[in-house]
């Protein structure tokens, strides 16, 4: 029996990237953050409310680069060029907001420094991969398997408006993070900014999601022809439920509600971006057979991927649990 | 601004200057993961509290240097797309699954347990937190198995085919990883990152002792390091003997280049200990050389014939300069640990080596010995590989991204600002650190003269094991 390797391999790095993004960007919204909550006791607290989890986090990112080159070699080799100065902002962000999680401990004196290298890290790297999707999202020229676009193909209007919406984006996640895991002055200030945040997020989302079909032909096919476009009717009501919940959560004081919430206002964009793409990797002309790598190379890291894949998220899920609960203010290691 | 540099020049300079970051601090935090699971394993077994003080101390400083291998590594994991792209089309099919694994068997490992390892001891207990510690230190093993394999492959492939796309297709995925230089460069590697962290540890220690303030930890320190100086470095010495041997074997011009042999020796080739690489004459001015030993090292015979540059066409040469001297630096650490790892038995069976100032200065001194000679190591493998990508299949000219040069200059210069701000900082954070090691809590009962070595450092109280006449 024949196994549709590349379609299951696509699921998987689907998969990854949500995991990546839900999880890196709650850290990451943590970070945007940071320069709201001016008290030193706060952003300890904040801090350690996900330094045991955020090099976690962002493993999910090294798998989707590393994932994407091993089973779609020809889309890392021709998405990467093209998002060539986003890239290197991304990591660059993520280097100095990496390093801050021991480097702020470290000193008092250069404290500041770290604390500035964390918040404009985050918002750095948040805001290169909103610039990544929107470019994604475009579509990206490929000739003789090659990139065969311009420099700043990536640069336009529409990528700058993603840019900003992932931003908010996590920094709603990050809010509903922090109702989650802080307490007292805390909680309550990431409440009202979690409020702000939801109605941004959506706004954002709705921006994007009306801009979408007009890119690109096979967009406006996509959500406006039968009968696909059952799913322009099911994924707006989604959004609107998740909202309904999020606000709710925040307003009867619930922990844990406004974070999966926000979680699933997560999923539900990242599904939409899934309908618009599929079937091609890299739009608006490399489909996700065109990408794959032989079967030889699918077959073999598929056989680990299942069965480390579940244990990954076994230890994951455990280390999550050890750190459950609020933060204790007195807690840590530094 | 960078219109007058080529492309592939400047992608190589990024690459180069990216990953030497990159294996520094992976080569650390390899041997540091192993030595923290040790102390945590003595401290379990022997109730110390010396071990739990060391374990801690040493577990902040590992914090540090994860962080930055962490951030280091995300770089290299999207510089082979955006700057080797022709490269991670044409190989991803076969270096994409084993770093894929590397992440899926070794990088969430790590970052999974490091967590606990770090922040949970009141979370967890002893025993689970122990664990959390043993599997950090196995991560590393298994990231640096998957890696060396990758590299490996590279130097020697093996086990593949070529598809009408101009890609490598994996054909025998044991042949892949298991491919000829694996095993000897996995051995080297390893044991290098052990050495490196040895030697640290052994430097701070050495300070310590120097400056006498916490006597128990720092010679407890010290004593750790300098068995492993001992019974590794001569381990490591024949393991790249046996290195070099495979070299010779699969990669010829890269031990030519080595050896300074531009020209064939039908007669038994001499050892050019030092000397000037003369690459437009070809050939080594001021050449110190020992009839015959290169022959014997590498043939085991004072006669057998070997093959030089001359047998090989110019543009497929490696740049010999740089990969004679970085050979050469190599070695030369190596011999230097081995000296300070038979010298410390000396002092050891004397009784002296808590005491041994002459000793713990040159440990300090050897602090970077093994950061030096990684380096050194990976800059002849890599180097002596050129002009190819991967080994006589994939030149690197062929490898590159269709990118001009002014983004791969920016980008460069924008990675070497961010490196020396971000990397500077960490390793002053790390020295401050190593320097803060707190007094002893715990002296040692019966030893009255230690109690004082905290308030009074005096001459005869830093010294643990009392009686001895060291310097």
């Amino acid at each position: 029996m024949d196994f549709d390797l590349p379609f299951i391999w696509a699921a998987l790095i689907a998969f990854a990237v949500l995991a990546y993004v839900v999880l890196d960007g709650f850290d990451l919204g943590v970070g945007i953050l940071f320069p709201l909550f001016p008290q030193k006791h706060d952003r300890d607290v904040m801090m350690n409310s996900v330094a045991p989890v955020w090099d976690g986090n962002e493993t999910w990112l090294v798998l989707g680069g590393g994932g994407l080159m091993a089973v779609f070699p020809l889309a890392y080799a021709t998405v990467l060029p093209a998002l060539y100065a986003p890239i290197i902002a991304m990591v660059i962000g993520l280097i100095f907001r990496g390093v801050a999680f021991e480097y702020r401990w470290r000193t008092r004196r250069g404290e500041f420094l770290w604390n500035w290298a964390f918040a404009a890290g985050s918002m750095l790297a948040a805001f290169a991969q909103g610039l990544a999707l929107g470019a994604l999202v475009q579509g990206i020229p490929i000739e003789n398997r090659a990139y065969a676009g311009g420099w700043w193909d990536w640069l336009t209007p529409f990528s700058l408006m993603t840019g900003i919406a992932v931003v908010v984006g996590y920094a709603l996640l990050g809010a509903t993070w922090l109702i989650m895991k802080t307490q007292g002055e805390l909680a309550e200030r990431a409440r009202d900014i979690a409020l702000i945040c939801a109605a941004a997020t959506v706004v954002d989302m709705g921006i994007v999601s009306l801009w979408t079909p007009f890119l690109e032909p096979a967009y406006l096919e996509r959500w406006f022809g039968w009968p696909t476009a059952v799913f322009s009717i099911i994924v707006p009501l989604l959004v609107l439920g998740c909202l309904y919940l999020l606000l709710k959560g925040i307003r009867e004081r619930h922990d844990v509600q406004p974070f999966v919430a926000a979680l699933g206002l997560f999923v539900l964009g990242y599904a939409g971006i899934g309908i618009s793409f599929y079937p091609y990797m890299v739009p608006p002309s490399l489909t996700i057979w065109d990408a794959a790598a032989p079967n030889e190379s699918l077959a073999f890291l598929l056989v680990g991927a299942l069965v480390l894949v579940p244990i990954i998220l076994a230890y994951t899920g455990y280390a999550y649990w050890v750190f459950r609960g609020k933060v204790d203010p007195e807690e840590g290691y530094h | 601004m960078f219109e007058a540099f080529d492309a592939t020049i400047l992608a190589r300079l990024q690459f180069a200057f990216t990953v030497s970051f990159h294996i520094i601090f992976p080569a650390f935090s390899i041997g540091l993961a192993s030595y923290l699971a040790v102390l945590e394993a003595l401290w379990l077994w022997k109730k110390d509290q010396v071990y739990l003080e060391l374990f801690n101390f040493w577990k902040t400083i590992f914090a540090v240097t994860f962080g930055m291998g962490v951030v280091s590594g995300i770089v290299m994991s999207y510089q082979f797309g955006t700057n080797w792209s022709v490269f991670s089309d044409k190989a991803g099919p076969i270096i994409g699954p084993l770093m894929g694994y590397e992440v899926l068997t070794a990088f969430f490992l790590e970052a999974g347990f490091l967590g606990i390892m770090l922040f949970g001891m009141n979370r967890v207990g002893p025993g689970l937190h122990f664990l959390a510690t043993v599997m950090v230190a196995l991560g590393t093993l298994i990231s640096a198995t998957w890696i060396l394999a990758a590299n490996s492959w590279m130097q020697t492939p093996a086990g593949f085919t070529m598809s009408e796309a101009g890609q490598f297709v994996p054909a025998d995925w044991w042949a892949i990883i298991f491919n000829p230089s694996f095993p000897y460069r996995l051995v080297h590697m390893v044991l290098a990152a052990y050495l490196t962290t040895a030697f640290v540890v052994g430097a701070c220690g050495a300070w310590h002792l120097l400056r006498r303030t916490a006597p128990r930890r720092a010679s407890t320190m010290f004593s750790m390091a300098m068995w492993m100086a001992a019974l590794v470095a001569p381990i490591q010495i024949f393991a790249g003997d046996q290195h070099g041997l495979n070299t010779l074997e699969h990669q010829p011009a890269k031990v030519m280049a080595m050896e300074g042999h531009y020209r064939s020796h039908p007669e038994g080739a001499p050892l050019i200990l030092f000397g000037m690489p003369n690459a437009a004459e070809k050939r080594i001015d001021y050449a110190v050389e020992i009839p015959k030993l290169s022959s014997l090292i590498l043939k085991h015979s004072l006669d057998a014939p070997l093959a030089g540059l001359d047998t090989i066409p110019e543009e497929l040469h490696p740049p010999v300069a740089v990969v004679f001297w970085s050979f050469r630096v190599m070695v030369a650490m190596g011999f230097a640990m081995l000296g300070i790892g038979l010298w410390s038995l000396w002092c050891r069976y004397r009784g002296t080596l808590a005491t041994n100032a002459s000793l713990h200065r040159t440990a300090v001194v050897m602090g970077p010995a093994g950061f030096v000679a990684v380096l050194a190591g990976w800059i002849t493998t890599e180097v002596g590989r050129q002009p190819y990508t991967i080994y006589g299949h994939l030149l690197t000219a062929q490898s590159i991204s269709p990118i001009e040069a002014p983004a791969v200059g920016a980008s460069l210069v924008a990675f070497i600002i961010v490196y020396f701000l971000v990397f500077g900082a960490g390793t002053f954070y790390i020295f401050r650190l190593m320097a803060r090691l707190p007094r002893d809590t715990m002296p040692e009962l019966g030893e009255g003269p230690l109690r004082s070595a905290g308030v009074t450092p005096g001459p005869a109280a830093a010294r643990p094991h009392g009686g001895e006449h060291g310097l």
